[in-house]
């Protein structure tokens, strides 16, 4: 369903599945890339939806940082205070998660509220 | 985010209008903008209408404030006029790199699913066609009959569109011609003819490329040469 090619695509799909998991009941919060440096796979604008049983769609790196993200997601989930979550080479946390691509990536996650 | 922001988001791609949604990244308060509407009034209007352009999302810094500017634009379509041998490669390859593809060719012998299984196809004449599709800044139109009477009204129509690309197929001597015909109207420059980036393409997979090149050159780099 998520097609990685089609960035505008595959954003409409993930804001419209969120839509759906809140109407489902579910927690859900949003990862938004909002600044990369040096070689990064995925662009500022990129999301991922992630709901309070850790299921996730869309993507905020190729790979290397989302697990870092959903622990984070899940903890915002709860208390509700947005977080700007920054990773990179040099950054010891970075390292541990593998963002062996060489560049550093700042990812926004909030929580989607009822009101 | 609140869910009422992500309705409104939801319905603006719906009906594929450009929509940028600012995040103050201090406070969390977001705004959902759509700059290209005539009666916007925005502080950061400008910077809106650039990120747009460039398609871009980005962190705006001023002394005060860190704002994330997110900006959703409808998804990329391609509009080819002239169901021929080089579209049935282009369409392929468009659709991958992420491209809805609409093609035009009133000559059903041509523009049939046979042909073009995966493919929208409308046989009206590309004038009726294109008054249909309202090509936007997010459409590119390329123009690959070589007839005059099915070329000649499509590229009227683009002109005066805001496509970002416009390419007509054919030769110097061809769109030297075709200039002429088309004389009265304005802004003829927009049009790329001969069609596509000069990689010496020889069949039509080839020409195919070249296309397709030059639509992600006007794309990402405007047309700057």
């Amino acid at each position: 369903m998520i097609k990685e090619n089609g960035n505008e695509t595959s954003t409409e799909d993930l804001l419209k599945t969120a839509a759906a998991w809140h109407d489902e009941g579910r927690k859900v919060a949003l990862a938004t890339v909002i600044k990369t440096w040096g070689s990064s796979p995925r662009q500022a604008g990129s999301i991922m939806i992630i709901d309070q049983n850790m299921t996730m769609l869309g993507s905020v790196s190729g790979g290397c940082i989302e697990g870092a993200v959903i622990q984070e997601a899940l903890e915002i989930m709860d208390h509700g205070k947005a977080d700007i979550l920054e990773f990179g080479v040099g950054d010891e946390q970075a390292w541990n998660v593998g963002l062996a691509c060489g560049g550093t990536i700042q990812v926004y996650v909030e929580r989607l509220e009822a009101t | 985010m609140k869910r009422a922001i992500l309705d409104e988001l939801n319905l603006a791609k719906a009906r594929k209008e450009t929509t940028v949604l600012l995040t103050n990244l201090k406070n969390g308060e977001q705004e959902l903008i759509y700059p290209l509407r005539s009666d916007v009034k925005h502080p950061l209007l400008d910077d809106l209408k650039t990120a747009i352009r460039d398609d871009k999302s980005y962190v705006h810094v001023t002394e005060n404030e860190e704002t994330f500017i997110q900006v959703f634009n409808p998804p990329l379509r391609l509009i080819i006029v002239g169901a021929v041998h080089i579209s049935q490669f282009l369409v392929p390859m468009a659709q991958s790199v992420g491209y809805e593809v609409i093609l035009i060719d009133p000559r059903s012998a041509f523009g049939n699913k046979t042909r073009f299984p995966n493919c929208e196809i409308t046989n009206e004449w590309p004038d009726e066609a294109m008054e249909d599709l309202k090509p936007d800044h997010r459409t590119a139109v390329v123009l690959l009959t070589h007839d005059p009477k099915l070329d000649d009204p499509a590229l009227e129509a683009s002109l005066q569109s805001d496509a970002f690309y416009i390419g007509a197929l054919g030769s110097k001597r061809t769109h030297a011609k075709r200039l002429d015909r088309l004389s009265s109207l304005n802004n003829l420059k927009r049009i790329e003819g001969p069609i596509g980036l000069d990689i010496g393409a020889k069949n039509p997979a080839e020409i195919a490329v070249s296309i397709l090149a030059s639509i992600t050159k006007f794309l990402r780099h405007g047309d700057k040469k």
